[in-house]
């Protein structure tokens, strides 16, 4: 192939690839699973920008690579089924090719779901921009039985259409051949456009001359007459500042008079696919029961699907102990540790104060980052083979009915469950939810997962009070956790959201086997990420929480954190603390494990077995119980709250969260205390 | 936006729900809010379409093939869906 990638800046790459013309801006358009990843990352490699569109919690993946002498700028547009104004997906794209004009919309479709996945053509033809259609998956419709003559459909449509297989790089070429052709203005470009069911033509032709002259640019006037007549809110809101206030009343009867209109716009839209695919497709006439219907029958059932979903997890589960727990020590012992040897080493002249800082705050800082690593790559590669395989959205088909309850979505269930692992995939993983509202609360919850680091500190802490109730208690407190994450979900959903339940209507993709590369690059992009933008937070507020930590006399018995701790003892009296648990508490912030060492300090016996005793006779076992739940439903450690704010985008709700999670814990702990206290007399 | 069809419901016509696995309709009719009718005619269910019924275990979400996609619907969806039963 005689793609060459070129440099990240298109405009240094086309000088340097020799080309005079400015570079082509390519729009990637395609409903979700027609294989758009791949395609993107097959053209442009590692020469791609992965960004959030402005001010949207939505991933703008932009790329260049040169072809022909020509370079190109290809801009992913986000994967969605039509160009309604429900979601930022659909706005995205539709503002995108209406305001930038990209020279060319190339709209891939899936080839095995052809009349389907040609809906988002029909959305784009009206767009003022070129269209070419790339039939992806020509493999997988062979395998189906379907059959396609390209040559037909081009014909019918009026626009380039190249058949491809994207996974074997097979007709990648001649879709930018088509590309370069139709911008050179060599190809006969002459869309065919889908029409309104005949009986809204006049409504169509009486919307049209309301709005006549007053639509404001960029926009088509047809096109924002059929948007209005589907009801689409943004387009409604915009003309209504724009028309004289007769002309809105005129609009609005109208309107309202065919508020059936929607059904009547999509209607039109596959009559006119059916005209279009009519002479090229021909579908299998008795249809053996394809491999993913096999399947399904095992991956979907309510039982079997379930049996399989948990073997599933638990590979997971010991994949992430079995090489995802050895690697963080690698990591933390060899090079945390050496880094900060060193650090000790080379700063040995300098005072002490500034040697502390580099060697504990600093590259502490990062060790928490980087420990994260090896479990974020683990989940990253998991949930990306997953949902790849297509297996993703059975495992949410089986879990709905369960997770609805919630207000949470099918898809919810696989971030949370492997937070139990760490919260920081959970609340990363959680992008794989389409619906905004389920996303969030995904998102919000997802601390309630009792983690490993959680769990560490249970296990040491139990058995020191509870002796060999310690199992019976870890298990109660993990049980405690999932039901008060179930009720909160209950609770903001009711609440916050105002009981909307999320509608289930999710596509179960054809299963097929996983492109490595794409996985590869999801991986790859999501760690980068994490680290660019979670890193800096991470590292700000372990500098901040271990200078409280140190100073002003260099330990922590002393220490302002020390202070804080012995302001905030009226609080912790409620759950019978005293301020040294409180300090635990506050210190966990940076990692949850933290808790025993800081009690280490504070109890002067380290982290050895001195500890657990001298804490077993200090404390009541209503006390003991009480900063275990406390532990359990606290505000979760920097690197989370690092994850919730970047996927909420948003400060409002990560503060939101954090205080419910501060009053859940707070109010969880001193019911148990008080409970405990009443009960044992 | 709430919709239901004119038409009796004693046509032959039922909820998608009701089909059985295994079983055809034709859609008829779709009722429920703007964005829901959205989401579901953009992916393919309009009246005329065909739908076959690929699991449905009488609870829970059900799977049904439409336009040869296969989509999976929680039961409340499914209830908004009307149609009318085909012979095999």
């Amino acid at each position: 192939m005689t793609i060459q990638r070129s440099e990240p800046r298109p405009r240094e790459a086309a000088v340097a690839a020799g080309a005079e013309e400015k570079a082509l801006q390519v729009a990637l358009a395609g409903q979700p699973n027609v294989g758009k990843s791949t395609l993107f990352n097959l053209l442009t490699g590692l020469n791609q920008h992965v960004g959030n569109w402005p001010g949207k919690t939505v991933e703008r993946k932009e790329g260049t690579f040169v072809f022909g002498g020509r370079t190109f700028r290809l801009v992913d547009l986000p994967g969605t089924y039509s160009l309604t104004a429900n979601s930022e997906e659909e706005l995205i794209t539709r503002e995108f090719i209406i305001r930038e004009r990209p020279d060319v919309v190339v709209a891939l479709v899936d080839a095995a779901i052809l009349e389907r996945s040609l809906y988002l053509v029909a959305e784009l033809m009206p767009l003022p921009a070129p269209v070419i259609v790339a039939l992806n998956m020509m493999d997988v419709a062979e395998q189906e039985g379907v059959h396609i003559e390209p040559q037909v459909l081009e014909a019918a449509l009026g626009v380039p259409v190249v058949p491809m297989t994207a996974t074997r790089n097979e007709g990648v070429e001649e879709l930018l051949a088509a590309v370069e052709q139709l911008t050179s203005g060599q190809y006969p470009y002459d869309p065919s456009t889908p029409r309104i069911r005949d009986d809204h033509r006049d409504v169509l032709e009486e919307v049209e001359s309301i709005i006549e002259g007053c639509v404001p640019a960029p926009y088509p006037q047809d096109w924002i007459a059929l948007k209005l007549l589907e009801g689409d809110q943004r387009v409604s809101d915009m003309m209504a500042g724009c028309l004289p206030a007769e002309r809105v009343d005129a609009l609005n009867a109208t309107l309202r008079e065919h508020d059936d209109a929607l059904v009547a716009v999509a209607s039109g839209r596959y009559d006119w696919i059916g005209r279009m695919i009519r002479a090229a497709l021909t579908r299998p006439t008795t249809g053996p029961i394809s491999l993913t219907g096999k399947l399904d029958r095992w991956a979907a059932h309510p039982f079997w699907g379930l049996a399989i979903m948990a073997g599933i997890l638990g590979l997971v589960f010991w994949l992430t102990y079995a090489v995802g727990a050895p690697l963080q020590d690698l990591l933390d012992t060899y090079v945390v540790g050496s880094l900060a040897r060193l650090a000790r080493t080379v700063l040995a002249g300098v005072s002490p104060w500034v040697t502390d800082l580099v060697a504990d705050g600093i590259i502490g800082g990062v060790g928490a980052m980087l420990t994260f690593l090896p479990i974020l790559v683990i989940f990253f590669a998991v949930m990306g083979i997953l949902e790849d395989v297509g297996y993703l959205a059975r495992a949410a088909y089986v879990m709905d009915r369960f997770m609805h309850m919630m207000g949470l979505h099918g898809k919810s269930f696989l971030p949370l469950f492997l937070g139990f692992g760490c919260n920081v995939p959970a609340v990363l993983g959680a992008r794989v939810i389409e619906s905004k509202r389920a996303r969030l609360l995904t998102v919000l919850l997802a601390p309630l997962v009792p983690c490993t680091a959680r769990m560490t500190v249970i296990a040491f802490l139990a058995p020191a009070f509870f002796g060999s109730a310690a199992t019976l208690v870890s298990w109660g407190m993990i049980l405690l956790a999932l039901t008060v994450l179930a009720l909160s979900g209950v609770l903001i959903n009711r609440t916050v959201f105002r009981g909307e339940r999320a509608a289930f209507i999710m596509e179960l993709p054809i299963y097929h086997l996983p492109n490595w590369r794409t996985i590869g690059m999801r991986v790859w992009q999501r760690s980068l990420s994490f680290i660019r933008k979670a890193g800096t937070l991470i590292l700000g507020v372990s500098v901040v929480v271990w200078a409280l930590s140190t100073l002003p006399a260099g330990e922590i018995q002393t220490s302002y954190l020390a202070r804080i701790g012995r302001v905030l003892e009226p609080v912790g009296r409620l759950m019978g603390f005293d301020w040294r648990l409180t300090v635990a508490l506050l210190a966990s912030f940076i990692a949850k494990e933290n808790s025993i060492a800081t009690l280490g300090v504070l109890f002067g016996t380290g982290t050895g077995g001195g500890l657990a005793e001298q804490l077993a006779a200090t404390f009541s076992a209503a006390t003991a119980l009480a900063f275990l739940t406390v532990q359990m439903l606290f505000v979760p450690c920097v690197a989370t709250v690092a994850v919730i704010r970047q996927e909420t985008d948003s400060w409002a709700w990560t503060l939101f969260d954090l205080l419910f999670l501060l009053v859940v814990s707070l109010a969880a702990g001193t019911g148990v205390y008080w409970v405990v206290r009443l009960v044992t007399g | 936006m709430s919709r239901t069809s004119s038409s009796g419901r004693n046509d032959g016509v039922v909820s998608l729900s009701s089909l059985r696995s295994g079983e055809h309709g034709e859609v008829v009719d779709l009722a429920g809010g703007r964005c829901m009718l959205s989401r579901m005619t953009a992916l393919g269910f309009t009246p005329g379409a065909d739908v076959t019924v690929v699991q449905n275990y009488g609870r829970g979400p059900l799977i049904a093939r439409v336009r040869d996609a296969r989509i999976a619907l929680g039961r409340g969806e499914a209830d908004r869906v009307y149609v009318r039963r085909k012979p095999a």
